[in-house]
């Protein structure tokens, strides 16, 4: 019988034994994220270990190293919240001065990165450091108890959005941090989502293969936080991508001209000019995305708001660069 | 041993720090620009930028959090950290603070004592330091601008050994602008003091990976907060072992954390820390010779702070005249709060009185010493004093 060869690494650097929540998406990310960054390192330095992991605090950071147990089978450093950027950034220096050839990986959740940690991120983007920064995206304070961020997304239910008379939950536009971190003109910025793991473990080894710093924000599904099925996370994500939600795009050199998108899928007709993704008619309804989550379940009884949250969805994709046309759910 | 022929140059206190920076062969320096902290870093910079230091990395980070934090970063990977402070800027810097000493890195940082805000200063002032007091860091507080070199020098062979990081805190302007003489020591006794950090972990190590900041259950983490108040009681006497071979080497002995004079003859003492006490000392030798029975007795360390050798110097005099430049609100200046707690299970207890000098860089002279020593010999005849806490500059 053949065997089929694993399409990445089989080694592992995040161990089975952490503490996270059934059907965690943000686990997954984290798993493939350090295999592809083992994998890149190899082709790079012919070294799968030369990397080290600076990571804030959040759900991924308490499930994964509950003394004296870790579950990191790499050089690893937790440095509070705010500040996973700037440790990172002292790891490498150190790492530089001790003539240790290699990448630091960062990784910080939407809180740590998008809120708090903004100003560390921007520093260490600024400074240029050797470092690929790795946004996990689970669109609230999971780790807290599902506090809204400024990356959760229009309509979303959360302890502190939550939707009632007088709310439809959280009121204001997603932050897109990926364009702020290409803003910096950083060599290589990126999203990804766990729906689509193939092309999120290529851009993870395309950042931690450029010099210099890079920015990967990956879509990750939290049944804890969304309310939805555990068994629904990848399609969950892969939903966000072909309904329009969530965009997969690369930057380089904050190239905003040259922005390349990937194809959603979906069956949405992508339109090229000139090679550029310029528009995009999507022939999913977001409700699809939508209605699998217990914390949009609200909208469904106020469909104005899905329509204010599909012309923030096109504003978005027009800062891409590209007209999408979202269809209406099918009455 | 190479004869210590000492290299003598005429710096100003930062630059005093930053040569012993760049002679403690410092790896990795992580900072943020301070009024008036600055020069320390400009120094640095332009060691780096003449090619006199060979690939220092300098982060210039766009905090003083992140500037703690990438120290924390440098000292796990296993290189030697440094930087600089002040005020504002290290109470921005206060939870890396808390995090440094509880992953047990030995970080070196030199604080620029100046007032906290508002009202807006940027003089000398100890509250900034002093508020960090709970931070499991070693403070030693330096006179003068050879002490804030020493300080540098030593502070990383004792941080290095206890793995606790360790603050060596100057004076606003009075040092950090001033230029004297510092002796300085060359590069290879330097090295011979101060040999390479040995980290006992590193973040480079991939066979033995690591994990730092990891969570720790109520089952351990009192533990690991005994472990740290341990290294604290273990660097009592490493900082007079370091400070003796210093001593040998150099000729500046550092053995004691109380540097004191006319303990034995002295009716009562000053005691203070820092720049203040070089006004002081000048001022006992004086009033000496005018018949006054006095002594000093300078604070080095603040942290581990000296209880021994306090009760000793204690169960010799019968008065503390007590000199903060700081304040704890709702309390009292900090030195004398600590010291009367230190006292009461002495023997010995002297009458002791709190004289708060300087606040926000206010003038402390010769002068006021003589002031003090005149109400002091009062207190010590009536044996109490009138009022515990004396707010001694006060304009009424």
């Amino acid at each position: 019988m053949a065997v089929r060869k694993s399409p990445i690494t089989t080694r592992e650097y995040w161990a089975p034994g952490h503490a996270a929540c059934a059907g965690c998406g943000c686990a997954t990310a984290l798993k493939l994220a350090t295999k592809a960054f083992s994998e890149a390192m190899e082709e790079k330095y012919g070294d799968p270990n030369a990397f080290a992991i600076a990571q804030a605090t959040g759900c991924m950071e308490v499930v994964s190293a509950v003394f004296p147990y870790t579950a990191w089978k790499a050089p690893w450093v937790h440095v509070a919240f705010e500040n996973a950027a700037a440790a990172a950034s002292g790891v490498e220096a150190a790492w530089k001065k001790l003539g240790r050839k290699g990448k630091i990986l960062a990784i910080g959740g939407d809180g740590g990165t998008a809120d708090i940690g903004m100003q560390a991120l921007s520093g260490m983007l600024e400074r240029r450091h050797n470092v690929v920064y790795l946004m996990y995206d689970n669109e609230a304070y999971m780790n807290t108890g599902i506090q809204r961020s400024s990356s959760t997304p229009y309509g979303a239910w959360t302890t502190t959005s939550p939707p009632g008379k007088y709310s439809i939950g959280e009121d204001k536009p997603k932050k897109w941090v990926a364009l702020i971190a290409a803003a910096h003109q950083v060599p290589y910025v990126a999203t990804a989502s766990i729906g689509n793991p193939f092309d999120f473990v290529k851009k993870m080894k395309k950042a931690a293969k450029v010099d210099g710093p890079a920015f990967v924000q990956v879509h990750c599904t939290c049944p804890t936080g969304w309310k939805s099925p555990l068994e629904k996370g990848v399609e969950i994500a892969r939903l966000a991508i072909e309904t329009g939600v969530w965009p997969l795009f690369e930057i380089e050199n904050g190239d905003f001209f040259n922005i390349k998108i990937q194809a959603p899928g979906g069956g949405a007709k992508v339109k090229r000019e000139g090679g550029r993704v310029v528009a995009i008619e999507f022939k999913k309804p977001i409700e699809e995305y939508l209605k699998l989550q217990g914390r949009f379940k609200h909208l469904f009884k106020q469909p104005e708001a899905i329509d204010e949250m599909r012309e923030q969805i096109k504003a978005m994709w027009k800062v891409l660069g590209v007209d999408v046309t979202l269809p209406k759910p099918e009455e | 041993m190479t004869e210590y022929k000492p290299i003598r140059k005429v710096v100003s206190g930062n630059y005093a720090a930053a040569y012993a920076a760049k002679h403690a062969r410092v790896q990795v320096v992580a900072a943020y620009p301070i009024t008036p902290q600055t020069s320390i870093i400009e120094k640095i910079a332009e060691f780096i930028a003449n090619g006199e230091v060979e690939n220092l990395q300098y982060v210039p980070v766009e905090s003083e959090h992140s500037a703690m934090a990438a120290c924390i970063g440098a000292s796990a990977t296993g290189a030697r950290a440094f930087t600089a402070t002040s005020a504002q800027g290290l109470a921005l810097m206060h939870e890396m603070l808390h995090w440094a000493a509880g992953a047990r890195l030995p970080i070196v940082m030199v604080d620029v004592n100046r007032a906290m805000a508002p009202p807006w200063s940027v003089w000398d002032d100890q509250t900034d330091s002093l508020a960090q007091r709970d931070t499991g860091w070693m403070q030693f507080y330096a006179e003068n601008n050879q002490e804030v070199y020493d300080g540098v020098i030593m502070a990383f062979k004792v941080a290095e050994t206890v793995n606790v990081p360790a603050m060596i805190v100057e004076s606003a302007f009075i040092l950090s602008h001033t230029y004297d003489v510092v002796e300085m020591i060359p590069q290879e006794l330097v090295d011979e003091f101060l040999p390479p950090r040995k980290p006992l972990y590193t973040l480079t190590d991939f066979d033995n990976p690591i994990s730092v900041g990891a969570l720790a259950t109520p089952n351990d983490y009192y533990e690991f907060r005994y472990k740290l108040a341990k290294a604290h009681e273990e660097a009592v006497k490493v900082i007079k072992d370091v400070g003796n071979e210093f001593g040998e080497m150099f000729g500046r002995d550092y053995s004691e954390m109380i540097e004191k004079e006319h303990i034995d003859d002295a009716d009562f003492v000053f005691m203070g820390m820092g720049s203040l006490m070089g006004t002081v000392k000048e001022a006992v030798e004086l009033l000496r010779k005018e018949g006054y029975k006095i002594g000093y007795a300078k604070v080095r360390w603040f942290r581990p702070f000296p209880k021994e050798e306090l009760r000793e110097i204690a169960s010799k005099v019968n008065g503390i005249a007590v000199l903060d430049r700081n304040f704890s609100f709702g309390q009292e200046g900090i030195l004398f709060n600590e010291a009367k707690g230190v006292l009461y299970s002495a023997k010995s207890k002297p009458v002791m009185k709190n004289y708060i000098v300087g606040l926000g860089g206010r003038d402390f002279t010769v002068d006021d010493v003589r002031k003090i020593a005149e109400d002091m010999k009062k207190v010590i005849e009536k044996g109490e004093p009138d009022v515990e806490v004396d707010w001694y500059h006060l304009k009424r």
